[in-house]
């Protein structure tokens, strides 16, 4: 039986320590906003909150989880620096299919939190890991260079 | 349940009885149709009584922005703002069972399908007339009403203005509006009168994409549903031995082992349980007649092909060969772009209850009606009972075109008596993906003394998609697929005398598939890197090659002109830095893109700016097309500098993105688009901006470095060369 905090909450959990955080989150609590993409820590669509640093839950067994704060992208609205990320997400019309978007604001959110105003070179080094299909790169630069100025 | 989406907050009432519905009669779902006289005029506008206004998506959306622009469309005419309505799928359609009419058919596919950036040209009429139906006929109804002239009365977000400031909502005259005539062919608004066409409206879809909240496919829950994955033999065509069913079974939360011909499913509780029932299985295969095969055999074919007469003859004006023997120079060329796969972010999945008297399918699917028939025909039941809830995709890029993995998945699912959601992992995304094909082009123009072009013969080579997709759209007796000449025989140059063909080499084992840009993504690869070669042959500028070439083409050449000028073209540029320019007339619109690269001296590629001129006609959404261009060219660009599927030994080699690597943030180019606008009609776009990615970028290598590349992906061609 796993202990975990979650967005806050305390979920016990009967699931096996190896099982990633990833198919806890999404199949057993159903925060699905933590979306499936590679499986390898490869795409960062799975990227969620550790402690405040941007984690790839698809490699994250659960059981290393304990005793830590889990944020997922269903608790950004109450993030201070989350809800300017999502704000200036939807101003800059970064989105297309949105897929990896979670993922994408996750990274950003945590690059912000620790570093305000990112350079063009603190934005590659954060955001390389988050593939995004429909090639929205451009924007999201654009974006978290805004969230950083609001 | 079809996807329903409201912006945030604004969409308070439920969607009850007594809606006007304008169009077509509406497939009504048993709790609807049993409430008090629906009413349906036409098929993409539903209005309640309550005011709540929805429109019944014929496109479906995959990240191109589809339910905005549409949306527009429709909204112009009706006088609402989009922050007023509600956005639904449209359910399947083949004018069968359900409809009355082939209402979300598209006028340019023939069928239910979104794909070949065909959706706002197949909607500029239909939508904006089914808008000012529903329009007049609410105008009418208020008119009647208040006992006043409907020339005196005009409609403004969602409310009907009359005479001495009476001003009632849409909801309220619903019921009265269901008794109106159904006007037709109405008057439309005239561009001067857009008010939203034209103007960038922010997109209905994105609020639930910030937030996680929207539900894709693969994010459905239904109660008493487990979770599965699958394992397709890894040999293409191999057949299902033996799997040691017993191992999978004592993993915990692993609940069955279902097996298939070619494949083999474990179902869990999750798709962890699932993954890990799978790892114990091992399963052992019939690797079948295609365990030999090799990507190398497969373009050995097509080159020995490329070398005879063409199969199929698409063009012939003039006589192109006669021409080049007696050209001042001579020019041949061979090009080869590689198998792709789609790799859509969100992995394939359908979640399928099969019962004994119908079925629900869960899914993101880009062919409703094709993916409703079948499950019919897996499940042996009939069509009117399979519900299909269609999803918003994670992307799709042609991959939901085809409903392979909704058939295996129904293959799966009539095994078992509760709901089963099948996700494929990344691995089985990419190796058992349908794939772009591979094509193997031979191209040979002649130049006069002056270094022009005299003639032209352009022979390709490869898989026709058509032939298995759409059988009915092949045209020459069978022969000829139109997706394999597309851009290579409507170019945007005026050449004296032409030849075109294709021969069908069908690989064997390998389903070929539509990938964005589709068969413009081929040609204009071939004719924009053979126009580069043959400017250089006559030592002109690229830019201005192309410009004397182009004829009295007045939008093409005013796209050239301009991303000359908007990209500085020509300036003296450092060393191993090169641009490189593309030109195309694709899906009825204009756009030419060039290209800054540099080449390190290690012989990798950074790409440095893209600049785009863009002629599409009349603009929906302005920010829309800047999006799809610049999402496009990245995908295109992804594809050519790393992509490409080989076989070896009948298996496909890349599984995930580790070795099917695709662009990242820190390597993406800066991209501007211009956008020349214009009252022509409107033409498609979603493909375009990858149309252009790849012959700008082997332009631009070749202007860096010298070097010509003519087989993509650009990989490791320039390492040590």
């Amino acid at each position: 039986m796993l202990t975990l905090s979650i967005n806050g909450t305390s979920h016990q959990l009967d699931v096996p320590d190896d099982m990633p955080l990833l198919w806890v989150l999404r199949d057993v609590i159903g925060l699905t906003g933590t979306k499936f993409g590679c499986g390898i820590a490869q795409c960062g669509a799975c990227t969620v909150h550790l402690d405040g640093q941007a984690v790839r839950s698809c490699v994250l067994p659960a059981a290393l989880a304990q005793g830590r704060e889990v944020k997922t992208i269903e608790a950004m609205a109450q993030d201070p620096v989350g809800r300017k990320v999502q704000r200036a997400w939807l101003d800059v019309e970064v989105v297309q299919c949105g897929y990896c978007q979670s993922g994408q604001i996750m990274s950003a959110t945590a690059l912000l939190t620790a570093t305000p105003k990112p350079s063009d070179d603190d934005i590659d080094a954060a955001m390389a890991g988050n593939i995004c299909r429909c090639g929205t790169y451009v924007r999201i630069r654009d974006a978290i260079k805004r969230a950083g100025e609001a | 349940m079809p996807v329903s989406l409201s912006r945030r907050g604004l969409l308070g009432v439920g969607l009850l009885g007594g809606a006007l519905l304008v169009g077509v009669r509406l497939p009504l779902r048993p709790a609807r149709a049993a409430a008090a006289g629906p009413f349906t005029p036409n098929a993409f506008i539903r209005i309640d009584p309550q005011g709540a206004i929805t429109f019944i998506m014929p496109d479906t959306e995959f990240g191109q922005g589809i339910y905005t622009s549409a949306g527009m469309l429709i909204a112009e005419e009706l006088e609402v703002g989009l922050d007023q309505v509600a956005f639904e799928a449209a359910p399947p359609d083949t004018g069968q069972y359900h409809t009355a009419l082939k209402a979300y058919v598209s006028p340019l596919l023939g069928e239910q399908a979104t794909g070949g950036s065909t959706s706002i040209r197949g909607d500029w009429q239909r939508l904006r007339q089914a808008g000012a139906q529903v329009r007049t006929m609410l105008v009418a109804a208020a008119a009647q009403q208040w006992g006043v002239d409907p020339a005196a009365c005009r409609a403004e977000r969602a409310v009907v203005i009359g005479p001495d400031d009476k001003r009632a909502p849409y909801g309220t005259f619903a019921a009265a509006a269901a008794a109106q005539p159904v006007p037709d062919k109405l008057p439309l608004k005239p561009s001067s009168a857009f008010k939203l066409i034209g103007h960038s409206q922010p997109r209905v879809d994105t609020p639930a994409k910030v937030d996680g909240s929207l539900v894709f496919g693969i994010d459905v829950r239904v109660p008493g549903m487990k979770v599965g994955t699958v394992l397709a033999c890894p040999v293409i065509g191999g057949r299902l031995r033996s799997v040691d069913e017993a191992a999978a079974k004592r993993v915990p939360g692993v609940r069955d082992v279902v097996r298939l011909d070619d494949a083999v499913a474990v179902i869990g509780d999750h798709f962890w349980a699932a993954k890990q029932g799978l790892a114990a299985l091992d399963p052992q295969w019939d690797e079948g007649k295609h365990a030999r095969l090799q990507t190398a055999d497969i373009i050995g074919a097509q080159e020995k092909a490329s070398q005879r007469d063409p199969e199929v003859i698409a063009k012939d004006e003039g006589d192109a060969p006669a021409a080049i023997k007696a050209a001042a120079k001579t020019v041949s060329a061979a090009y080869q772009l590689p198998f792709l796969s789609h790799a859509p972010m969100e992995p394939v999945n359908a979640t399928l209850h099969v019962r004994p008297d119908g079925a629900d399918l869960w899914v993101g699917t880009q062919v409703p009606a094709r993916a409703r028939d079948t499950v019919a025909k897996v499940t042996g039941l009939r069509p009117e009972t399979v519900q299909v809830h269609n999803h918003l995709m994670g992307g799709a890029f042609g991959r939901r075109l085809d409903v392979d993995f909704i058939t295996q998945a129904a293959a799966i699912a009539k095994q078992v008596p509760y709901p089963v959601k099948i996700v494929w992992t990344r691995e089985e995304d990419i190796q058992h993906d349908l794939l772009r094909p591979y094509y193997y082009d031979r191209l040979s123009a002649g130049l006069d003394a002056q270094g022009r072009i005299t003639g032209w013969t352009h022979h390709g080579t490869g898989a026709s998609v058509m032939a298995r997709w759409q059988p009915k759209g092949m045209q020459k007796d069978g022969k000829l697929d139109p997706d394999t000449i597309e851009g290579a025989t409507e170019t945007p140059y005026a050449i004296p005398a032409m030849r075109v063909g294709f021969t069908r080499v069908e690989p064997p084992g390998i389903t070929t598939a539509w990938w964005r840009g589709v068969g413009a993504t081929h040609n204009v690869f071939m004719v924009e890197s053979f126009m580069d070669e043959l400017a250089f042959a006559a030592g002109k500028d690229p830019i201005a090659f192309r410009r004397d070439m182009i004829g009295d083409n007045a939008r093409a050449r005013a796209v050239l002109d301009l991303v000359a000028e908007k990209s500085g073209w020509g300036r003296k540029l450092p060393k191993g830095v090169g641009q490189g320019v593309s030109l195309q007339l694709s899906f009825g619109s204009f756009l030419a893109h060039v290209l800054e690269v540099e080449v390190t001296p290690r012989g990798e590629v950074r790409l440095r700016r893209a600049v785009v001129a863009v002629d599409c006609g009349t603009v929906v959404q302005p920010d829309g097309v800047v999006a799809q261009i610049e999402g496009g060219l990245i995908f295109g660009l992804s594809a050519a500098l790393y992509n490409e599927i080989t076989v070896q030994d009948g298996r496909v080699q890349q599984s995930n993105f580790n070795n099917y690597r695709v662009l990242r943030i820190d390597e993406a180019p800066r991209i501007e688009v211009h956008m020349i606008r214009n009252d022509e009609g409107p033409g498609g776009i979603g493909e375009t901006g990858t149309v252009a990615a790849a012959p700008a970028l082997v332009n631009a290598i070749h202007a860096a470095t010298g070097k010509r590349l003519r087989r993509l992906p650009i990989g490791t061609q320039l390492v040590g060369a």
